[in-house]
Parts: C-alpha cells; structure tokens; sequence
C-alpha cells in the first residue's frame, strides 16, 4: 500500500449526511461519494480503474445488451429495496434471451436531500446482489437534481451478456402445440410492493420474489436448447407478458386457471383490493413456451432449482387469428384475459 | 380461501348449472337484469353465461357508480381543482372517466392539477389534516354502500373542527333507479326491453336490507332476489329468479342471508341520516332527471359542502356523439350496439363511462367477453 496523503481528511457522513447539489457536480465530493460509497459496495478490478468507461475483452459469438429504469416507490419492501431489483431486473432481461449476463452499469439520478444512509443501504445491496449472481458493476454514473425534482432516488442499470452458441430464443417463436411455462407463483412482488404503500398498509407475510434468474435459465438452455421463449412477466404481470408473446408470435393461448400457482396469501390481498392476480407484478418469475417434449424434459430440472420449485405448465399456444389469451375458469367458464389496460385500480364498490 | 373459495366451486357450479337446464321453461325466455356492477364483472370474469341455457339471459344494469355519473359532475369537479385549487381526492375509477373538451380528472392531474387517488375517506381527511392551509375536497361517489363512509368522515371533520375539508355529494340511492327503469317506456309500454326478474345488489342491501325492494316487487310484478356478488350466489339467485317466475310469484327473496338481513344495517343507516338527506332530484348517466335518486348534506353540516363553499358553475355537458352509454345503462342495448365500442372507444381511450370502470358493462364485455359476441351473432 503506498503511504499516500488521505485524500478526504473527513470520511463520509452515511450515517446522518443527506446528497446535496455537490455530490453531483464532479468536483471532490462527487469522487469522496464514489469513492466511499459505490466503489466500496461493488468493488471489482475494472470499477477500480476510475476510467470513465470499463474495457474488457469479449468472447466471439452473439451478445445481447438491455436497459431498465427502476422508479419503485417504496424504495425499501419486503423481500428486497430498488437496489437489489434494479440488479436482478436488468440480468433477467439479459436472460431471457438464453444469455448468460457478463457487466452491468448502473446509473444514479439522486434528489437532494435523500439520506446517504438509505443510499448507503441501497447500493450495499445492489453490491450484494451483483456478487451472488455474479455479474460485477463495471461502470457507472451519477447525476443529483434539485430537491422536488426527483423522487429519492432512480436507478438505470444496463446488462449486457453472450448467447450460447445454437440458441435462438425470441418472442416470436411460440407455435401452435407448444406448452406454455410457469416457474412458480405469480403475484408476489406487487402485492409485497402494495402492501408497503404508505396509504395502504396491511400486514402480509408476502415478500418480493425479486431474483436473479440467469443460473436457473443456464440450466434450462442446457436441458433443452430449442426454447421458443423466454419472458420475465414484470409490469402488467402474467396476463399482458402472454398477451405481448401471442401478439408477436401471431397465436392464442388457452390456460387452465387450475394450473396457475398462486399463494393463498397472494390471492386473499387482490381479492381485498379489487385486483385480478394475473396482473400484478412478479420480479423473479419467467415464462418458457417450448414443445410438449421439451416441456417434459424441463419441468424436473426448473422444479429442482430453488427458484424453479413450484414450475407448472399452465397452458397450451393455439392458432387464433384474434390472438386472443382465453382461460377456462375454476369455475368451469371460459374468459378472456385481455392486455392491462392503464393501471390497475382498487374497485370501489 | 375462506368464505370466498367455497363460492367458486366447479362441482357446485356444474350441478347448479343442472338444476337451472331443469328448472328453466325451454318454452320462455328470461331475461334477469343484474343491476350491480359487481354481478356484471362476476358474470364475466367466471364465465357465468357459459354454464347457462341459451334461454336465460343476463342483461347488465346501471349499477355502476361511475358509470351513472353525469359528465357534468366530473366538469364540476375539474372547475373545483382549476378554479379554486383545491387538493381533491377521488377514488381511483373517477381518474379516467371522460369529461367535456377531453378533459379527464387524470389529464387535469398531468397539467399539474391537485388530484389525488385515495382508498378511503380516513386518506382524505389525513390529506387535509396534513394540509392546513390548502382546501382538500372528497369527491364522494357511489350507491349506499360507499354513503357511511363518508357520513363519518363528515361527523370527524365536524367533531375536530377540520376547517379546510369538504365533501362533493354525489351518492345515489338504488332502489330509486330500478324503479326508474322498470318505470322506463322501453320497459313498461313499448316492450322493446324485457326485464323478467331482478338480481337485487348485495353490498348495497347489506346496508339497507332487502325490505326496500319490497314495494317494487310487488308493484310492477318483478322477483327480485339478493344476489352475492360471487359467481356461485349469482347462479343460486339465478335459479330462484327462475322458479319465482316459473310459479309466478314476484317476491323479494334474499340468497345472501349471510349478509343481508330485511332490516339491513340500522347503526350505518342511523349515520347516514344523520349527516344526509334526500335531493329532490338527479341526473343520472342514461337515465335522465331522477326524483329522489341521491342525497346532499343534511343541516348542520352544510360548512362541509363542497357546494355550498364554493361557486361551482352548473355544467350542461353532453354526452360523446354516438355513444350508447345511456341505452346500455338501462339495459336497452348491448356495448356491441353501439358504434364506438372497440373502435374508438376502448379501455385504453374511454368515450364513455361504461367503458372506464371494470364493473361498467362495456369494459366488461371488451375485457372479458368479446370473443364471443361474433360467434352469438352468427348463431
């Protein structure tokens, strides 16, 4: 270690100092925040080299890149905070072209006077979360606006990933026959998000089930390489994610209300709110459209992974030319399962 | 899930779907108007036609609130937050329903308009404790059900003397629009809408029990039963209505006694007087003027009536050309009558109110049920 002068005499405040208009400007606050605060969380070689841009060498072959804007309010809910989703988000959607994720960088749009402590919180998880799954943050950004311009804290996180070689999963590709996948209960996240809504408190045991979902798409890939599709059912839930397949693939869908697992709790907390579960949002749950055959050979090996377990085949994809996603009910009647349509809202009556 | 999954049951479903093919004349038809939203997003949402005989026919009624709202009271509301900058709190299916000039309470809200979506009249009254300085007014909307709510939000604005709250009146009263539609000339005289029987509200009576229905019944020789508003009750009440008229009697009848009781609910009934009296007149969506149909603030608390504290200009607002709301709130078309419907009126941009609640009749068809009205017009 070189006997160098202490850069910043006074260490950051994370405890009781709030982001001011300096932190952004890029003067030597700015550099004591990334120092002290990003570069302590998501350490790694390539951060390290203080370069406005990562350099790194890649693999021949086919790469895939996305970018997410996370704007949750709250910022802190149960089973995660916007640090954690804002990793596992991005690396699901670099996943679910088969990729296997490789960098991600992360952007901050800070608003004055957000605490460094709840900043500190949220960037040790976002850390956290990028080392469990193994992905570092190589790059990054950070950009403060006047108080009242911002909501706390934004965070844009772009992932980018190489395709395994022969794999050619895309939204377009559901065929009649095809199975249609689940890989576990739908709902959790934006009913864990709900249920911490400052107007709106009520006591679940519900948490987030924001994950990481490329280990688990890797062994998916592996088992069966001519997947048609893969999607994370984010915003707009279950409903709408078959809904956008059906229209890209020019196909319907039929699904078996009866097959779509859903926690008890998860369906009481809708029912109370007037909301239909198959449209709320999940953050650690994908859909895979494959053939029967392949749909046997998968099911084993999603159940056997922790955030595969509760895997069912929910459906079948049909020809339709209205491209209509219908469900026969529990009740034993049909419907449609239209696109959400502006938000969801509570039912007043 | 308890209380809720037992009224969802397949194997029930089948058998009473049995007993009605059984009970159902295949001589005559039966037309039963479900006047609740509720019933009408049940019907849909659990395919309950498709477990009925060709003969027994659902007609949607004008049970929901947002749907019967005048496009005049949602300008009124917009003159409340442009005009005098009042925070003004709304439940959430208020938010997209168009007024005139294309104006919505949401687009007022995206020009930078105090508009605030809230769950319960206790966030409105919180909003305007936390805003003292700023007049916060509660755009009260609904049938009975949604009535004692707001009658104690109005005892708790007086009783802490809540200087800066006030409440837009628009509660309406069920029992007055049935009978409007059974008065209706379509229903009574011309024979161009058959309603045979009635599925009486459940939340609603759950409030003012099942005794107002009685009059009705009896007057214009239409069953009326309460119906619960999950799948299972709507088919129950379904056979009832179908026996009543297949023995010609026209009596209320209640499937939802774990609810609803004759008397209703006297504690809530006791507030709502209190704090509300009958208006002498209404405008409902589709049905026009009609007499003692809603309530407005009783004396004593007229400080907290949001149209007494301030100007608000009468609006003679008109409805989309060539939107069929108002037929459609009476059970006198279908949302596939009419022009608009999926072609520029669709959920994502409303023309008219039907469309813009889960429980409006068209969005229910559009949502639910479009599929199936080609085919029903082939047949």
């Amino acid at each position: 270690m070189n006997a160098v002068v202490k850069r910043f005499p006074l260490r950051l405040d994370t405890k009781g100092a709030r982001v001011d208009m300096t932190h952004g400007s890029g003067g030597r606050a700015m550099a004591q925040l990334i120092e002290e605060l990003f570069l302590k969380h998501f350490d790694n070689e390539l951060l390290r080299q203080g370069n406005d841009q990562a350099a790194f060498d890649v693999s021949a072959g086919r790469m895939v890149m996305s970018v997410d804007g996370h704007v949750i309010s709250p910022l802190f809910f149960p089973g995660g905070d916007i640090g954690s989703l804002a990793v596992h988000g991005t690396l699901n959607d670099v996943a679910m072209s088969g990729a296997r994720p490789l960098y991600l960088s992360a952007g901050f749009i800070l608003e004055e006077g957000f605490p460094l402590a709840d900043l500190d919180r949220i960037v040790a998880s976002m850390g956290q979360a990028a080392s469990e799954a193994g992905v570092p943050v190589v790059t990054g950004d950070t950009k403060v606006v006047e108080k009242g311009k911002g909501d706390g804290v934004f965070i844009t996180t772009t992932g980018i990933g190489v395709v395994p070689q022969g794999i050619d999963i895309s939204g377009d590709r559901a065929v009649p026959g095809d199975k249609i996948i689940v890989s576990g209960s739908i709902g959790d996240h934006g009913v864990a998000i709900m249920s911490s809504r400052e107007n709106l408190e009520f006591e679940t045991t519900i948490e987030s089930d924001s994950a990481a979902l490329h280990k688990l798409v890797d062994k998916m890939v592996e088992t069966a390489p001519d997947i048609h599709c893969l999607r994370d059912p984010t915003r707009g839930g279950l409903a709408t994610t078959l809904n956008e397949l059906a229209m890209q693939s020019g196909v319907g869908m039929r699904l078996l209300e009866s097959d779509i697992p859903m926690k008890a709790a998860v369906t009481s907390a809708c029912e109370l709110l007037g909301l239909d579960p198959l449209y709320v949002a999940n953050e650690g749950k994908l859909i895979c459209i494959c053939s029967p055959e392949d749909a046997e050979r998968l099911l084993p090996i999603m159940q056997a992974d922790p955030l595969g377990r509760d895997s069912r085949i929910i459906g079948t994809v049909v020809e339709d030319e209205h491209h209509f996603v219908q469900m026969e009910t529990l009740f034993g009647g049909s419907r449609v399962v239209d696109w959400l349509s502006g938000e969801q809202l509570p039912r007043i009556c | 899930m308890k209380y809720v999954d037992e009224f969802r049951q397949h194997t029930l479903a089948k058998q009473l779907a049995e007993a009605i093919r059984q009970e159902a004349d295949d001589e005559r038809q039966y037309h039963l108007m479900e006047f609740c939203g509720g019933h009408t997003h049940a019907i849909f949402r659990y395919g309950v036609q498709d477990l009925m005989p060709d003969n027994v026919k659902f007609v949607h009624g004008p049970g929901c609130p947002v749907c019967v709202l005048p496009i005049g009271r949602i300008d009124e509301a917009i003159h409340l937050v442009e005009a005098h900058d009042v925070i003004l709190c709304t439940y959430g299916d208020l938010l997209r329903v168009p007024a005139s000039g294309r104006k919505s309470l949401i687009k007022v809200k995206a020009a930078g308009g105090d508009v605030r979506m809230v769950y319960s009249t206790q966030d409105a009254l919180k909003i305007a404790r936390e805003n003292p300085d700023r007049e916060v007014v509660f755009f009260a909307i609904g049938f009975e059900t949604t009535t004692p709510p707001s009658a104690v939000a109005l005892q708790q604005a007086k009783a802490e003397g809540l200087k800066n709250f006030s409440l837009f009146c628009n509660h309406v009263l069920t029992p007055a629009a049935i009978q409007n539609i059974l008065e209706s000339p379509e229903v009574r005289e011309l024979g161009s809408v058959s309603i045979h029987g009635f599925f009486g509200p459940s939340h609603v009576s759950s409030i003012i029990g099942s005794r107002p229905y009685e009059f009705f019944a009896e007057e214009f020789q239409r069953p009326v039963v309460i119906a619960g508003f999950e799948p299972l009750d709507v088919m129950q009440s379904a056979l009832m209505l179908i026996r009543q008229l297949n023995e010609g009697r026209y009596e209320v009848e209640n499937e939802y006694t774990r609810v609803v009781s004759r008397e209703g609910n006297k504690k809530a009934q006791s507030l709502v007087a209190d704090t509300f009296e009958l208006r002498r007149s209404f405008e409902w969506r589709g049905l026009g003027l009609v007499p003692y149909s809603a309530l407005k603030i009783k004396k004593g608390y007229e400080a907290l009536d949001a149209e007494k504290r301030f100007t608000i200009p009468v609006s003679q607002a008109k409805d989309v050309k060539g939107c069929e709301c108002p037929a459609i709130l009476r059970g006198a078309k279908r949302p596939t009558d009419c022009k608009l419907f999926g072609t520029v009126c669709t959920p994502e941009n409303p023309m008219g109110s039907c469309m813009v609640s889960s429980e409006g009749a068209c969005a229910a068809y559009w949502s639910y049920g479009r599929f199936r009205q080609p085919a029903q017009q082939s047949a």
